[in-house]
């Protein structure tokens, strides 16, 4: 079948991305596989200035997933723009740009910077962060900031497509799908990591120097599933399902709930090659399963 | 052609290293070479790691585990050796020939060698692995002389076999008097290769930095190699970094795990 997918002006090969911060800035993937065959490449999130990010420990193992605290530790956008975007292969594999910032102006002039690479294909606007200026809640966790942010987004981003990507650490994820759609938002991605913590009853220390950390992997899959299924049946904007997708049936569970197209994240960890090893089964998974069209096969779940 | 850096490859073997039971379980393992026409595990060098995720491993534990690269050749395989400290070591220990493992590398620098330079290799416990083979390569060229600390029995380890080939002294530990003891040792020794020999070390973090400090204290430095915890191996998730006095906080798996100890704030 034809594995082709478009969404939001972008045509990818297949529906397989990768997800930001956990496939470097791509370049570090190269020894793994050819980056041409994924659909997509979003890189590590970034913003104006490089940021230093988290004190160490920043990772911790949990059942079948892993927590993180990073703290967008990157090398910031420029740097990424002159060093690193000319050797990945935009010119075949759409590269999403992926971006962090604290404050909405600040979000405009990262948006316009990225917008105006040729190398980049479309931006994906991480809103999981803290909004300095009103205390420190997150931007995604008000419609009213999330609104706010698309728009200074989507104002500089000039024809560049804009992806939001939704944190599902929120009590309604539809709500804040349809403010950041009314925005402006020409597709969204989700989830982000889910807020949690791990500690250690014998040191009587937390596992992460950060204390709180975002929960990924396959142990979040079916949180992920019901945030997609439930933004898919509240929006009308493609949407890219992310969350603990390890194996080609994972990739059409999301399809099946409603996405377009998906991100493979934590599972870059499982095995370096695991990407490219999904693009490589997934047409033989939905032959045998006799899927043969993403346009009918989307969002067709009985439920 | 396109050499992916990461195989799967079958265990060949699994040798327990001494008795096991209260002292420890210890092994080696040995995994197929894919070098075979592969550059990259042609031209490996001590130091480097691999990142080592078997099959059975399911999705718990979720992630590989690094491990220096103790030899790989045709001959032996791809050999590291492990203790068992936890989940994922556990599983490892529980390998049988022909089980089925994802592994990729060589990953990250290696070992500085400088023929001629009089070189002292400093190991803790199990951080001997990686100077197994720096000994085979390097002890006809160099002057070379590894000092081991260790609490488990002698034969845990891979000493016996380095001890053939160079000066090689072990030190156990079995009470606190013997750790004051062998940090006095280190500071006799040391001063001797600063500044103009080579001082590698890999061990414990506390041992390391105590090989740090006394390498500055007679003005000179050392080679540490780091073993923070890891997720990628490969540089992508940050994960793992330690603090570069010049480049901030650099990833162990792709810019290390050997530092100058000088450069980095342990
Ligand atoms: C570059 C590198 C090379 C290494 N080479 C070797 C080697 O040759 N032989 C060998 O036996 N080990 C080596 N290690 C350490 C080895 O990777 C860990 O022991 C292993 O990952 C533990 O896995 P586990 O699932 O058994 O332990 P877990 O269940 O994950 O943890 C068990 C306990 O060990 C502690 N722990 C685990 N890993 C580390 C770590 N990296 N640093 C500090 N504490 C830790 C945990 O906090 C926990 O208390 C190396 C590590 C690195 C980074
Ligand atoms: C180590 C790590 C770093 C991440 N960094 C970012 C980031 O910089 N920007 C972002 O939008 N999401 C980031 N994420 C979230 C992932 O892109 C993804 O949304 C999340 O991990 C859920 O997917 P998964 O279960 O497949 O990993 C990060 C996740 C991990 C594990
Ligand atoms: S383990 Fe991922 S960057 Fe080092």
């Amino acid at each position: 079948m034809d594995m082709t997918v478009s969404f939001a002006g972008l045509t990818l090969d297949n529906p397989i991305m990768t997800a930001s911060g956990t496939f470097g800035y791509g370049v570090e993937y190269m020894r793994f596989g050819d980056l041409e065959r994924l659909g997509a490449l979003v890189v590590k999130g970034l913003s104006l200035a490089p940021r230093r990010g988290n004190p160490m420990p920043r990772i911790a193992e949990t059942p079948a997933g892993m927590l993180n605290a990073i703290g967008l530790q990157n090398i910031g956008a420029r740097e990424f723009v002159e060093k690193r975007l000319p050797s990945l292969p935009w010119s075949r594999t759409p590269v999403i740009a992926n971006l962090y910032a604290c404050a909405a102006e600040e979000f405009g002039d990262l948006a316009a910077y990225l917008a105006e690479q040729p190398g980049v294909a479309a931006l994906e606007v991480n809103i999981s962060c803290p909004n300095v200026s009103e205390g420190g809640i997150l931007f995604g966790q008000d419609p009213r900031l999330a609104a706010r942010v698309t728009e200074a987004v989507k104002r500089r981003a000039g024809a560049k497509p804009v992806m939001v990507k939704l944190t599902p650490n929120v009590t309604d994820i539809a709500d804040m799908a349809r403010a950041v759609q009314d925005a402006g938002a020409d597709a969204l991605s989700l989830i982000n990591t889910l807020s949690g913590m791990a500690v250690d009853a014998r040191t009587r220390r937390p596992r992460l120097a950060n204390v709180i950390g975002g929960l990924s992997g396959p142990a979040i899959k079916p949180v992920a599933l019901r945030c997609v299924w439930q933004v898919c049946r509240a929006v009308s904007i493609p949407v890219i399902g992310i969350g603990g997708i390890a194996s080609a049936e994972d990739v059409l569970e999301f399809i099946l709930v409603g996405a377009t197209a998906v991100q493979v994240g934590t599972a870059n960890f499982i095995r370096p090659d695991l990407a490219f090893r999904l693009v490589d089964e997934l047409p033989a998974l939905c032959a045998a399963l006799g899927v043969d069209s993403w346009d009918t096969y989307r969002g067709s779940l009985k439920a | 052609m396109f050499a992916n850096a990461c195989q799967d490859v079958t265990v060949r073997r699994l040798t327990r290293l001494g008795a096991g039971g209260a002292q420890g379980d210890f092994f080696e393992l040995a995994l197929d070479f894919p070098g075979a026409g592969d550059t990259a595990w042609a031209r490996w060098r001590p130091g480097q790691f691999v990142m080592i995720r078997p099959e059975s491993f399911g999705l718990d534990p979720l992630m590989g585990r690094p491990f220096s690269i103790a030899r790989a050749d045709e001959e032996h395989g791809v050999c590291v050796c492990f203790q068992v400290v936890g989940r994922g070591t556990a599983k490892l220990a529980a390998l049988e020939p022909g089980d089925r493992v994802a592994m990729w590398g060589p990953l990250g620098n290696a070992f500085a060698a400088r023929p001629g330079a009089p070189t002292l290799l400093l190991a803790g416990g199990i951080g001997i692995a990686p100077f197994l083979e720096y000994v085979k390569r390097h002890s006809s060229a160099a002057d070379l002389r590894l000092v081991f600390g260790h609490r488990p029995p002698l034969d845990c380890y891979p000493f016996a076999e380095m001890a053939a080939l160079a000066a090689c002294e072990a030190h156990r530990e079995t009470c606190p008097e013997d750790l004051h003891a062998f940090i006095a040792l280190l500071g006799e020794v040391i001063p001797q290769y600063c500044p103009d020999g080579l001082i590698l070390a890999c061990g414990p973090l506390p041992f390391l930095r105590t090989v740090g400090r006394l390498a500055g204290e007679a003005g000179g430095r050392a080679q540490l190699s780091l073993e923070n915890r890891m997720a990628c191996g490969i540089g992508a998730c940050l994960g793992c970094v330690t603090e570069h006095k010049e480049h901030g906080p650099l990833s162990v798996c792709a810019r290390g795990p050997v530092f100058w100890s000088d450069e980095i704030t342990l």
